[in-house]
């Protein structure tokens, strides 16, 4: 890249820095945990039937939540109506919350108690029971609609109105619309989607096994759960991360391959789009319809979570607000780290034309957790009391584990703006620092806002490696809900799970707000 | 920025704390994270031996009970526990295995539990049954064995064996209870299932919630409700076959730069001081406290009339054998 002589090595160097930082958080913690092994760990026949049923469960419910996604975006990018910001910020919510607040939440409307039972008894029919591997499918998609919509509505969003425009003045329908225009960027955008919503189901494990109602709903991360706890093999633990690894790197190479941007949409002049096409009756009617199953589907189950939570509020111990100002300090400090690591490693895959490096930043999804926690603990240990490092380190891989939804976001964003501008940029040789305010802000804002939105809500609800690491008085506020209930407190720990969810909302809406600015997203 | 002025206010503190501490020897006890939440009993306990041994007593919380051996495993002799204390009995061969531990050199006369303890090096502290728990107004005529569980339709949730120690109790209940026939059992059972969580907090939040008619807990279940609430309307089953137990135990290492203080933290774990804390903060029995000496309530609650549990070497032998057979039945 002769043609930017000054920009290269701080793209270079930075992007090299960012993806060296989540290699070795990923990988360099494995080893540590493989190294530490006494013997060489084997596979057992267990496994590959939780290799199996990982992929199967991941698969589907990737599948099914994007599926759901289109048309839901697609209604919420041509229909404005009062409430929509605050209608999609709230959809964010069960992405966020602790894995135990949004379940119950969800058996609260499809359990044995819930909801639709006590609507099909009234009616005369049986108790349905959700649990097994529709209930596991149930539960991601409740979990990743919202973030499959929001990732697929970023599309939407990203088309330049004038195409809108051009279309009505051609006479196109809506059919012509979804072909010439929507097709394309869909195509650019459905596999990262995808991609992202298999990469949280890869690593699921609390959810899989309630929801899916037994053993048979074995996953991967259990598997290395039990290694490590049961069987001190950490040998066998570091192989089944291994072929955790594995598999998010296939399926990231994977979208890679089918998902490569096409060739910038053309510059628009940045303007909300009207569409023309979709003005019939007919079709306001049935996007009307769309939002609303969306909405209910999503925010009743939320219902349930405050209407538990607000009878607990009267129950919250006095130390349970240092502990909410711990967990935000850990998220803006992972927020800040995130957004770092995701503009630096999306610069060096756009601007230096490394595809790879995309791929590899999505690493942090596919790693397990408690994997990272116990080689972080390896190799603090010899060092300092890991306790004194608790909460950087759970910042430390919250980012980790968040960048890759950052980047998912960044990476065609920031080709479509190099794509469309980025000639023109270099004919008037704005470079480094200008480059970066002039031409990428104003037009990643609403990325990088929805990004760090994100990652501070999900850094908020993550219990994360805190527990293996703090010392009795850092708890964070997720780790003091558990305490609760471990301590028999089931309506303390609706409280402070609802205390909880105002705080990661709270985050999530100031960041995606700021970034939005006048937008119309 | 943000991360590198928050590694520095971390430094910080952990200077400060420790220039404040510098004059009293420090003893080190790791356990899991429950025991010294604000609710369970390290607030109190650290108190109580704070006020006599003229040290400071410092609680390293290792997320639960199988996490706080993973941790000692790891750390090996570079440990900086003087005494662990809230380790499984089901744990003791593979903890003694480490060879990190030496005897705790306490009388063990006294013990409350069932069956005799003789154990040299693992001192216990609390003990208690593995039940299956109801609401009294549900489940109106519980019970009385995993025969009777069978051939109800009552539904139940159990804790993973795999993820959680109530579960794994639960695994050797039914193989210390049926042996060969533990595989029949399992399948008997398999259908009134709803669900297995990751551990004990999921699986009562599910039960509280209404999602089943039972829940695997402890026999002591219903005396939280009953002490701490005053409800009187949850009940634990009694089953004739007797009830696992699960015995939780301190030991102290080998290699402590402060072996007499350890020595004289094992003696107050034995002693009423820390023994009366117990029932009403970590919902178990105490292990040494005379029954006439027990809160009210507690002393007056229905027991299982036979305990049952696994030697150390046994319980490890166990566990394989049954984890086995479990998985083979709940996941035709």
């Amino acid at each position: 890249m002769a043609r930017r002589p000054f920009a290269i090595s701080r793209v270079t160097l930075a992007g090299a820095a960012a993806l060296g930082l989540v290699l070795a958080l990923v990988l360099g913690t494995l080893a540590a945990v493989a190294l530490r092994a006494d013997a060489a760990g084997g596979l057992r026949a267990a496994d590959w039937a939780a290799l199996r049923f990982t992929l199967l469960q991941a698969s589907l419910s990737a599948g099914l939540s994007v599926t759901l996604a289109v048309p839901l975006a697609r209604a919420l990018s041509r229909r404005s109506f009062a409430g929509r910001g605050l209608l999609i910020t709230l959809m964010g919510a069960p992405f966020i919350l602790p894995v135990i607040v949004a379940v119950l939440g969800l058996l609260a409307v499809f359990g044995r108690a819930g909801l639709v039972n006590a609507a099909l008894g009234r009616a005369g029919l049986g108790p349905v029971s959700i649990y097994g591997l529709e209930g596991v499918v149930l539960a991601h998609v409740f979990f990743n609609l919202p973030l499959a919509t929001r990732l697929i509505l970023q599309g939407w969003q990203e088309v330049p109105g004038e195409h809108f425009r051009l279309a009505a003045s051609l006479g196109f329908s809506a059919r012509d619309v979804a072909r010439r225009i929507e097709w394309p960027m869909l195509r650019a955008v459905l596999p990262g989607a995808f991609l992202v919503v298999f990469l949280v189901c890869l690593t699921s494990f609390a959810v899989t096994l309630t929801m899916g109602g037994g053993p048979r709903a074995t996953t991967l991360e259990l598997a290395i759960y039990q290694a490590v706890r049961l069987d001190f093999d950490l040998g066998r633990a570091a192989l089944l991360a291994l072929l955790q690894l594995a598999l998010g790197v296939g399926a990231a190479l994977l979208a890679l391959r089918f998902g490569l941007p096409e060739a910038g949409l053309g510059a628009g002049l940045d303007r909300p789009a009207r569409r023309w096409e979709a003005e019939s009756l007919a079709l306001r009617l049935w996007d009307g319809l769309l939002i609303a199953l969306g909405a209910a589907f999503l925010l009743v189950p939320l219902g349930a979570v405050v209407a538990r939570g607000l009878q607990g509020l009267m129950a919250l111990p006095p130390g349970l607000w240092a502990a909410a100002l711990r967990s935000l300090a850990v998220a803006l400090g992972a927020t800040a780290l995130t957004l770092a690591l995701a503009l630096s490693i999306a610069a060096l895959a756009v601007l230096r034309r490394v595809p790879v490096a995309g791929a590899a930043g999505v690493l942090g999804l596919a790693a397990s957790p408690l994997m990272i926690g116990t080689g972080l603990f390896i190799l603090i240990n010899p060092l300092a009391d890991p306790a004194r490092f608790a909460l950087v380190v759970t910042g430390a891989v919250n980012a980790l584990m968040a960048q890759p939804f950052v980047l998912r976001g960044l990476l065609p964003a920031l080709a479509r703006i190099e794509a469309d501008y980025g000639r023109l940029a270099d004919a008037l040789g704005m470079r480094g620092a200008a480059r970066l305010r002039l031409l990428w802000w104003p037009r990643l804002r609403p990325v990088l806002g929805f990004g760090a939105g994100l990652t501070a809500a999900l850094s908020m609800g993550d219990l994360g490696v805190v527990a293996l690491f703090a010392a009795p008085e850092q708890a964070t506020l997720p780790l003091q809900m558990y305490r609760l209930m471990g301590a028999y407190q089931m309506q303390a720990a609706a409280g402070a799970g609802l205390v909880l969810l105002a705080l990661s909302l709270g985050l999530f809406r100031l960041f995606d707000r700021g970034g939005r600015g006048n937008a119309r997203l | 920025m943000k991360t590198l002025s928050f590694v520095a206010a971390m430094t910080l503190a952990g200077a400060i704390a420790g220039a404040a501490q510098a004059e009293s020897p420090v003893l080190t006890v790791y356990t899991y994270d429950s025991f010294v939440s604000d609710w369970g009993p390290g607030p109190a306990v650290e108190a109580a031996f704070e006020a006599s041994c003229g040290c400071d007593l410092q609680f390293v919380a290792a997320g639960d009970g199988a996490e706080l051996l993973s941790r000692l495993r790891l750390e090996g002799t570079r440990s900086r526990a003087d005494v662990v204390l809230g380790l499984d009995a089901g744990q003791i061969a593979a903890a003694r295995a480490t060879g990190l531990f030496a005897p705790h050199g306490q009388a063990l006369d006294g013990f409350t539990g069932p069956v005799g303890w003789t154990d040299k090096d693992f001192l216990p502290f609390d003990w208690g049954y593995f039940a299956f728990v109801h609401d009294k107004g549900v489940v109106t005529d519980p019970p009385a064995s995993f025969g009777d569980l069978i051939a109800s339709d009552l539904k139940i949730i159990i804790e993973d064996p795999r993820a959680s120690t109530p579960g794994l109790g639960l695994l050797l209940w039914v193989k210390a209870a049926y042996g060969a026939r533990a595989g029949e059992i399992w399948r008997g059972l398999a259908p009134h299932i709803v669900t297995v969580t990751k551990g004990w907090s999921e699986a009562y939040g599910l039960f509280l919630e209404g999602e089943a008619d039972m829940v695997l807990s402890y026999t002591t279940s219903p005396l939280y409700h009953l002490i701490a609430e005053q409800d009187d309307s949850k009940g634990a089953a009694l089953f004739d076959e007797g009830h696992y137990m699960q015995v939780e135990v301190a030991g102290r290492i080998a290699g402590s730069d402060q072996p007499e203080l350890a020595e004289a933290f094992l003696a107050f774990v034995r002693s009423p001081a820390f023994q009366k804390i117990i029932p009403t903060s970590n919902w178990m029995y105490p292990a040494f406290l005379p029954r006439e000496d027990w809160p009210e309530g507690f002393a007056e609650a229905p027991m299982p009339a036979k305990g049952l549990m696994f030697g150390p070497e046994e319980a490890v032998e166990m566990r394989e054998q049954a984890l086995g057979e479990w998985l083979d039945a709940l996941s035709q």
